[in-house]
């Protein structure tokens, strides 16, 4: 067991979906045939499911915590759920289908390593299952698992599930990051291709979605090429026996750092070399991604927070001119041209003034859409902006971590959208 | 090429030490919520990890509702030498003298829903601009919507239904004045984490996580050690038994486990063979079906 669990990775997966394809009742069904759901908890969702009268036991009520979701039977906010098998700790987020909540599903997406997208087999691919896939590739998610739900009501049929497919398949196409598309047919309400192959689907020769889950693989899905080190915060003891220490700590967003090797500070452009890496007191021969570590160098050179360790012949892009794909998630403040707010980007944060508003997207349609520019609540699309000071980065495409950033209102500090560099 | 894989432990210990530093870097004056229990020592622990060779940078805060194993004290403050940081206690029993909260009476009455009055006096006291905590979102419900960075108006609420998306790990701690943060590195943990944790870094924990001989009574299906804050009603028997705390809270309501786990290891053992969540064992969520959400709202941990 033990062993077992020390060799366990994790995979951070979303679902999404439209409203009542299942959801939640598939998450609560794979707690359930995994027994991650416990006894108290149970027993909880038992006593409730008999208060609201419904039939069965709802697994759905597992996911849905807050008041008003169980009140309304719905799911309005991201939740985070964990569950466990031997060869994978797993996060979920749990995010909502509504129209008007596509910013928790960018929310959701943006540290999934997958998308499991749901479709009503009844129904097929509709208007949301076009709309979750763009955003889930949008935010660079490179796998996804496309479960044709209540297989049980359409008597299980094969028909239904290649027509999904093909369906799905036509609009696929024009998905620029996604690398895998996997299709399973099941039922979260009786348990057929969750954990078991079912027996009612013969004609399937896939595996059923906890394998999937736990087997497909994401190693390769990091960026481990280009060596990106952003400093967080400057370790200076100030004590007698670590008078001369000076660290930069950091987590590693790209590539490798290994002990010796030569680095250029950014933006300053002066080189060292790593004499240390630590993390807490434990020296180590090399940090990658997402490693914390703390670094330091042979020589003193002047570094601070929002400064970018890389090595001299691989350097970030370095602009003040930035063109990104921005989902808007506020609901008080348009996009304006012109429009001036604060950027944060890896541990740096600047002043940003939109210079351009390119495009919007009909995410329904994939279509770009010149002339509509103004931007509410969950509408995507593409801009320019000049910045107050140059930004290291990598497109979003080659580097979650140095090519995403958000927009924050000067005043109210709510934060304002969500950007992909190009 | 070499396979650059963590396991699932080393990335969410690299994910809380992001964000600790994070919380060092974006505020004036964080502090660090410290109650003895387990989640706190691991957060503690990776902050020294996170500052090393320097001294964690926020002192530890303790919201102490007077109702304490005596042995959480006395690690608490063979802990806080350890590490040489400065203790700053809120203290229950000052926000009762002072009015501004009221003893709960009756048979299950418990000072645990005064400590939210209690820390928020203390935060207003200090001039906290963030507290971390070591809440986790596997243990609740309510939990499971936290954000890393969880932004509380003036008035310390929090607002489920407006909460700031939290996209990537770029955190965003901008604010108000009078408003201020909870910060949570370890949302993503789960309690096997946090066993496991302790056990591969060979974390020291209080004796009452492991298995020892202590009176106790039962009461609403829990079982509560006799102590100073609880003694037996009529008709409640007391006898003695062989347990464990899987977390350790007020004395008044947190209930204890039958068990025989006496070290890291064979506690690890067991919570992974459990079948009853950690909450399970508080009387405090018993009380209603949002009880945490609505205890978080008024400005719980
Ligand atoms: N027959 C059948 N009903 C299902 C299945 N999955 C979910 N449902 C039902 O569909 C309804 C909506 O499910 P829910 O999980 O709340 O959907 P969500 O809105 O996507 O979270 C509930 O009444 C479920 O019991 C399934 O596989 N088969
Ligand atoms: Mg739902």
């Amino acid at each position: 067991m033990d062993k077992d669990y020390i060799e366990m990775d994790m995979l951070r997966f979303t679902t999404a979906g439209s409203v009542d394809d299942g959801k939640s009742t598939l998450i609560g069904r794979l707690f359930h045939d995994t027994k991650s759901i416990f006894e108290d908890q149970l027993e909880a969702i038992e006593q409730s499911s008999k208060k609201r009268g419904d039939e069965n036991i709802n697994l759905a009520l597992l996911t849905d915590g807050l008041r008003a979701e169980r009140e309304q039977g719905i799911t309005i906010d991201v939740a985070y759920r964990y569950f466990a098998t031997p060869k994978r700790k797993f996060i979920i987020a749990d995010t909502p289908g509504h129209i008007q909540y596509t910013r928790n599903m960018v929310t959701g997406a943006s540290t999934a390593n997958l998308a499991l997208i749901l479709v009503d087999a009844r129904n097929g691919v509709v208007e949301q299952t076009r709309r979750h896939s763009f955003i889930a590739d949008l935010l660079g998610i490179k796998h996804i698992a496309v479960c044709i739900n209540k297989m049980d009501l359409v008597g299980y049929e094969e028909e239904v599930y290649e027509k999904v497919l093909r369906q799905f398949s036509d609009f696929a196409s024009r998905l620029e990051n996604i690398s895998e598309v996997t299709f399973i047919p099941l039922s979260a309400l009786k348990g057929d291709n969750i954990v078991e192959r079912s027996e009612n689907m013969p004609w399937y020769k896939g595996a059923p979605l906890l394998y999937h889950l736990e087997n497909v693989y994401i190693g390769s899905d990091a960026n481990h090429v280009d060596s990106r080190f952003p400093v967080q915060w400057v370790i200076r003891p100030h004590s007698d026996k670590h008078h001369d220490f000076r660290g930069f700590a950091g987590r590693v967003a790209g590539g490798v750092f290994k002990r010796g090797d030569e680095i250029t500070a950014l933006p300053s452009g002066f080189t060292s070399r790593i004499s240390k890496i630590m993390l807490g007191e434990e020296e180590m021969e090399e940090a990658f991604f997402p490693q914390s570590v703390t670094i330091q160098l042979e020589d003193k050179i002047d570094i601070s927070r929002g400064d970018m360790l890389v090595k001299p012949n691989n350097q970030p892009k370095s602009s003040q001119d930035l063109d990104a794909r921005i989902c808007w998630f506020s609901n008080s403040k348009k996009l304006t041209h012109g429009g001036k707010y604060l950027i944060k980007h890896t541990t740096k944060t600047a002043q940003a003034m939109i210079s351009e508003i390119t495009y919007k997207v009909d995410v329904n349609s994939l279509r770009k859409n010149e002339q509509d520019k103004e931007f509410n609540m969950n509408d995507i699309g593409r801009i320019k902006f000049r910045t107050s000071e140059p930004i290291f980065y990598d497109t979003y495409r080659r580097n979650r971590n140095t090519g995403s950033f958000i927009l924050i209102d000067p005043f109210t500090h709510q934060t304002l959208a969500a950007g992909m560099l190009r | 090429m070499r396979n650059y894989n963590l396991n699932h432990l080393q990335q969410l210990e690299a994910e809380a030490i992001f964000v600790l530093r994070e919380t060092a870097a974006q505020f004036e004056r964080p502090g660090l919520l410290f109650s003895g229990g387990k989640d706190s020592i691991i957060m503690a622990y990776l902050a020294s990890k996170a500052f090393a060779p320097a001294k964690i940078p926020f002192p530890f805060v303790h919201v102490d509702t007077g109702h304490n194993f005596p042995e959480t004290i006395e690690f608490r403050d063979k802990f806080v030498k350890e590490y040489g940081v400065d203790l700053v206690v809120g203290l229950v029993q000052d926000s009762i003298d002072r009015g501004t909260a009221a003893e709960e009476t009756g048979l299950n009455a418990s000072r645990n829903a005064l400590q939210s009055v209690t820390l928020l006096e203390t935060i207003d006291r200090e001039n906290f601009d963030a507290c971390l905590g070591g809440g986790r979102r596997d243990e609740e419900k309510a939990r499971a919507k936290e954000r890393f960075f969880s932004h509380r108006d003036s008035f310390g609420q929090w607002n489920p239904k407006n909460q700031r998306p939290e996209i990537w790990n770029l955190f965003n701690g901008g604010k108000g004045q009078g408003e201020n943060f909870r910060i949570f590195p370890l949302s993503n943990w789960t309690e096997m984490d946090v066993w496991q944790y302790a056990k591969t870094e060979g974390i020291e924990l209080p004796s009452l996580y492991f298995a020892h001989e202590r009176n106790v009574i039962e009461r609403n299906g829990m079982l509560l050690a006799i102590t100073d804050f609880v003694s037996p009603h009529e008709k409640e028997e007391v006898r003695k038994e062989k347990v464990r705390f899987r977390t350790i809270g007020d004395a008044t309501c947190t209930g204890a486990v039958i068990s025989d786990a006496a070290n890291l290891e064979e506690v690890v053992a067991e919570v992974s063979a459990s079948r009853v969540t950690e909450r399970g064992s508080r009387a405090d969520d018993k009380r209603s079906e949002a009880a945490m959400e609505d205890r978080k709202k008024q400005g719980y941990f």
